[in-house]
């Protein structure tokens, strides 16, 4: 398993996940930054949350275009896999890696706590380690309320990439949609931090599965 | 020249910010509004001469960065700043 994380100008849980990976993988992580044209020779890359470019336009907008971004996609259709967590789902979803958009939660707030979640499809590379029962990891954000048109909802669900689901929506996602699969299943945006769930200090290492599963899915 | 983008969600897409606005709209008692809508006015100043062209360029500027097709349309007007 060979990984690295992408920090953009504003990303603030970059060094978060590089320690969650190198924690869970057993191996260092490649730190990338998104100026950067070239990935290193990577199985998986990491885009971080945080709030790239101040969320000026629109969340994620502006760290979509960015340089290393097009390297990402050459990294996808070659076959790698890509985890955006947060800020880093907003900016799959506005680079058009994954489907739908990320708008003002429901309600307004910046949601800041731990949620329940239902595992919706644990045969993917990113889920396989669950069980059955529900998760909880912690999520904080202000814009996080998937929306995506009826067409696309079906197929997501039709085709089982709807990977998390709320049990108590925070900010009025569609159809519950805590996190979404590509069509190939190696690309997962999720609004929640597995990557601040990986060490019972954290309160939850309901994260761990996660990177253990890319890890089953990957090799060592 | 001068352009004008106005970006808006497109209908069906709810705007929480917009529907927070009516809501206080009728709070302080303007009980006729029945709904708001809000869109994105960004003036772009262009080195260019040619209108069509001109057009055509802001166009590739909202389909590629401006605007976001999954949930927003947009307008463009030009007028000349001189």
């Amino acid at each position: 398993m060979r990984a690295a994380v992408i920090t953009f100008p504003g990303s603030n849980c970059d060094r978060d996940l590089v320690v969650a990976m190198e924690t869970c993988f057993g191996r260092p992580v490649a730190r990338v930054w998104h100026a950067d044209t070239e990935l290193p020779p990577v199985d998986l890359v990491g885009l971080p949350g945080g709030f790239s470019w101040g969320d000026y336009l629109r969340c994620g907008a502006i760290a979509a275009r960015a340089p290393i971004m097009a390297a990402v996609r050459r990294h996808v259709a070659r076959g790698g896999y890509v985890l955006g967590i947060c800020n880093g789902f907003q900016i799959l979803t506005e680079a058009g890696l994954l489907p739908g958009a990320l708008v003002r939660n429901r309600d307004l707030k910046f949601v800041c706590r731990p949620v329940r979640l239902l595992v919706a499809n644990r045969n993917s590379s990113f889920t396989s380690a669950y069980g059955s029962e529900p998760i909880t990891l912690p999520v904080a954000h202000h814009d996080g309320n998937y929306v995506i048109d009826p067409d696309g909802l079906a197929r997501l669900e039709d085709e089982g990439r709807i990977a998390f689901r709320y049990l108590d929506n925070p900010n009025g996602s569609m159809a519950d949609i805590a996190g979404v699969l590509d069509r190939s299943g190696r690309v997962l945006g999720m609004m929640p931090h597995p990557e601040r769930a990986v060490d019972p200090l954290l309160g939850s290492e309901d994260g761990k599965p996660l990177f253990a599963s890319l890890l089953a899915a990957i090799g060592g | 020249m001068r352009a004008i983008v106005t970006v808006r969600f497109k209908e069906g897409v709810l705007d929480p910010e917009a529907v927070a606005i009516a809501r206080a709209l009728k709070g302080l008692g303007f009980e006729e509004v029945r709904a708001v809508r809000r869109e994105k006015r960004l003036e772009l100043d262009l080195d260019a001469a040619e209108p069509d062209r001109a057009r055509e360029r802001v166009r590739a500027m909202c389909e590629e960065l401006l605007a976001n097709p999954v949930i927003e349309t947009y307008t463009i007007a030009l007028e000349n700043d001189r």
